[in-house]
């Protein structure tokens, strides 16, 4: 089939071109001239139409990036525009119109909705500016906020007055989708703030546990300082201790760093928690505010925990520098000491001497007066000490009030800020019990109205019910009532209509049919009269058929036909059977038959004149013979009115019936051969019975014709 | 009934023949065993032939007319 086609077309082809024969060649002459010039018309047209193109697609697309009601449309008209759209802008924003759930849908929807306008009206300023902002900004915005701005509309249209309705079903499956963003974000909400407080959790617990380490250092080092200021130990001990000492300072110092250290990873953990808290603030969905809550409570406990481990470290640290600097003094007075020793006894050397533990009487007394001058020293300077003492306990006291003053403050507005923040948590959490318990009751309150409600509606729906059915059995059994009189009077009406009608049409019908059985009967009349002639008329006609010297066909037929024609006709019957049972059975002669036959008749009789009863002898018969050789008479001769005796002569006689058969009158020709006597009789008796028959017959027929006529005449005038 | 006028004829004629023949016949031979040729047998003989022919030719003829009678004896 292809190639028929192809083959079709390559010989138009073909002769197209050879039709186009003549300007074939300069077109391909002008090809190669102008095949630049349409190459590059071809290349400016496909530039052209790309460019169109490209244009139309990308203002359509611009366009729809700012009227999110046009590229609805187009989405809407054109099948896979919504791809493109999503490919090159991201998905668009939801249609604006949710319908109002509060009119006719279940009460958990209205609750649901009810819910939401709860939790969104103090918000929902803050949200619609935001669903303004976001709508005029018109790039996607991520999901929580897509579903935000579709609730944030929902609560817009919830106060519009002009906005469609939307179904249950969409209403139900928005909410759900709604519900299904929330949760997911729930989820995510709260899996990033658990990762958070864990996270911030595990480094706080660090930091503390760095503090305490930090602490305990601190703790041990200052003992062991104290230990090593107090204790007075022998001189080799001394230094372990000093050594022991050193360790605890390094390790001191170090934990107070690592410490540090922990402190700020624990900071900044606690900043990016508190961030990520405010964050989920922002988001405002109810469902996480208790956990959000619980962070916060994290968070503050931990920044409390925090707070108070490093006031304590700090409070240790401070003491350490007190009994540090104690340490100090102490060693410088024990320097001092010393060196006063060494100055005094310069032998007394370092302690490696002390070891042995072993000094001279001399060293003791210098010792001991050097102690004794000593002690006095600090006596006079302990009396000058306690005279400083008030001022330097005032000025100190004043130092430290106003240190105290200043920790004081910086004291109590931490512990303001904890108790405020820890005020207002209680407060939210107080808010969101209180709030939760509110709703439920209000779900009770509500649910309970609502099945209040439906039993009353239940009872006026019944009370309506009993009286609609009675009015309406009521109107239904006056409207049957009244329909079934009509309807009687109506089927009367008509039975008695119909009466009318039927007793009418039997009238005339009685009288058609009476018409029409007289004029069946009178056609009945009519056909067995034609039916009678023409069976006469059949009857005749085979009185017809006799062929010369041949009787003609039996009667029989003709005869029984006219007997069953005329079945009730008795004349036509007493007809009937007066034919002459020869005819019925044999058939009659013709009159022509008769005639012809008579002549032999009349020859032979005419030899046999003479024989008669008496005269019998073949002498007789010779003679006879002789006369009919030897007399003439007239071959035909006309018969008289009236026969006389002479008339009565064979040969008379003879030649009358021949005379009358000659005029047709085989009645008389009989009657005449009737006439004959003797042997002439005998030989004629044939000839005379068949014209006798052929006579009966003939009459018969005529009669029977005759009759015939006369009834057909008699039906065919109209009565 | 016309045929049979003829009829008789032949029946008479032929009859007639074969009683003359047969006369004739006898008389040959009586003439030639009996009478010693002599002419008068044939002739007698021929001659009673014609004569029962004759009569049997009449009494055809009559037939028709004869009467039949019985004599009913008077007891």
């Amino acid at each position: 089939m292809l190639r028929v086609c192809l083959k079709g077309a390559n010989s138009a082809a073909r002769k197209c071109l050879c039709g186009n024969g003549a300007p074939l060649h300069p077109l391909q002459q002008c090809r190669s001239y102008t095949s630049g010039g349409s190459g590059s018309s071809a290349g400016k047209i496909v530039a052209a139409s790309v460019l169109t193109v490209g244009g139309g697609v990308g203002g359509t697309i611009l366009y729809a990036n700012w009227d999110p009601k046009f590229r609805a449309n187009v989405e809407k008209s054109i099948p896979y525009s919504d791809q493109v759209f999503g490919l090159a802008l991201g998905p668009g924003a939801p249609p604006p119109v949710i319908n109002k759930p509060r009119k006719v849908e279940p009460v958990q929807i209205s609750s649901m909705s009810e819910v939401w306008k709860d939790s969104k009206q103090p918000k929902a300023k803050e949200v619609e500016k935001k669903a303004k902002q976001t709508d005029s900004e018109g790039p996607p915005a991520p999901a929580p906020q897509e579903t935000l701005e579709a609730a944030a509309k929902c609560t817009e249209c919830e106060h519009d007055p002009t906005m469609k309705e939307r179904p249950e079903g969409e209403v139900a499956a928005r909410l759900a989708e709604q519900d299904k963003a929330e949760q997911d974000l729930l989820t995510s909400l709260s899996s990033n703030l658990e990762d958070a407080l864990g996270s911030t959790a595990k480094v706080t617990l660090q930091a503390i546990g760095a503090q305490e380490a930090a602490l305990q250092a601190i703790a041990q080092h200052t003992r062991q300082l104290r230990e090593a200021m107090e204790a007075e130990a022998p001189p080799d001990k001394k230094s372990t201790q000093w050594r022991v000492l050193e360790d605890a300072l390094s390790e001191r110092s170090r934990s107070v760093d690592e410490a540090g250290a922990a402190v700020l990873k624990a900071k900044a953990e606690l900043d990016k928690l508190r961030g990520v808290i405010d964050g989920a603030k922002h988001l405002k969905i109810a469902a996480a505010r208790p956990s959000i809550l619980a962070a916060e409570e994290n968070l503050h406990s931990m920044v409390v925990d925090l707070d108070s481990v490093v006031t304590r470290v700090q409070t240790a640290q401070s003491e350490a520098k007190i009994v540090s600097q104690y340490s100090e003094l102490v060693n410088e007075a024990k320097a001092q000491f010393q060196k006063e020793l060494n100055s005094i006894t310069p032998e007394i050397q370092a302690n490696w001497k002390g070891l042995t533990g072993k000094l001279t009487q001399d060293d003791l007394n210098s010792l001991i007066a050097h102690a004794h001058r000593r002690i006095d020293q600090l006596n006079r300077e302990l009396a000058e000490q306690r005279v400083r003492e008030q001022i330097h306990i005032d000025s100190s006291l004043e130092q430290q009030k106003l240190e105290d003053k200043k920790a004081l403050e910086v004291a109590v507005s931490t512990a303001l800020e904890h108790n405020r923040e820890q005020m207002r948590l209680e407060q939210e959490k107080k808010v969101e019990e209180t709030r939760e318990v509110m709703e439920a009751e209000m779900r009770t309150q509500l649910r309970r109205q609502a099945a209040a409600h439906t039993d009353h509606l239940r009872d006026v729906l019944k009370v309506q019910e009993q009286e609609l059915r009675a009015e309406a059995e009521e109107i239904l059994n006056s409207s049957l009532m009244e329909k079934e009189t009509e309807y009687r009077r109506l089927t009367q009406d008509q039975l008695d209509s119909f009466t009318l009608d039927m007793n009418a049409a039997y009238a005339r019908l009685k009288g058609m049919e009476e018409a029409i059985d007289s004029h069946v009967i009178a056609e009945e009349e009519a056909r067995k009269a034609h039916q009678l002639w023409l069976s006469v008329e059949a009857l005749n006609y085979t009185l017809k058929t006799a062929a010369l010297n041949d009787p003609t066909e039996p009667l029989e037929g003709a005869v029984q036909a006219i007997k069953e024609s005329c079945a009730e006709d008795e004349f036509a019957q007493a007809l009937a059977t007066a034919l002459p049972s020869e005819s019925l059975s044999r058939g009659v002669y013709s009159e022509a038959s008769l005639r012809a036959r008579f002549y032999a008749i009349r020859q032979l009789a005419r030899r046999v004149a003479l024989i008669d009863e008496t005269r019998n002898s073949l002498y007789q018969y010779f003679l006879s013979y002789l006369q009919a050789t030897l007399l003439f008479e007239k071959a035909q001769e006309a018969p008289p009115a009236k026969l006389s005796a002479e008339d009565l002569d064979t040969f008379k006689l003879l030649s009358y019936a021949a005379y009358s058969l000659e005029h047709g009158d085989l009645e008389l020709a009989a009657k005449l051969v009737n006439q004959l006597k003797g042997e002439s009789r005998r030989v004629a008796q044939d000839w005379l019975k068949e014209a006798r028959l052929t006579l009966e017959t003939k009459q018969v027929v005529s009669l029977l014709s005759a009759y015939a006529n006369a009834v057909g005449l008699g039906t065919t005038m109209a009565p | 009934m016309a045929n049979e006028h003829g009829q008789k004829w032949d029946r008479c004629l032929a009859d007639s023949t074969v009683k003359i023949a047969t006369g004739l016949g006898v008389g040959i031979v009586f003439s030639v065993l009996f009478f010693k040729r002599r002419t008068w047998p044939v002739a007698f003989g021929s001659g009673v032939g014609l004569g029962m022919g004759y009569s049997n030719c009449q009494q055809d003829f009559r037939s028709p007319y004869q009467l039949h009678g019985h004599r009913v004896k008077e007891q």
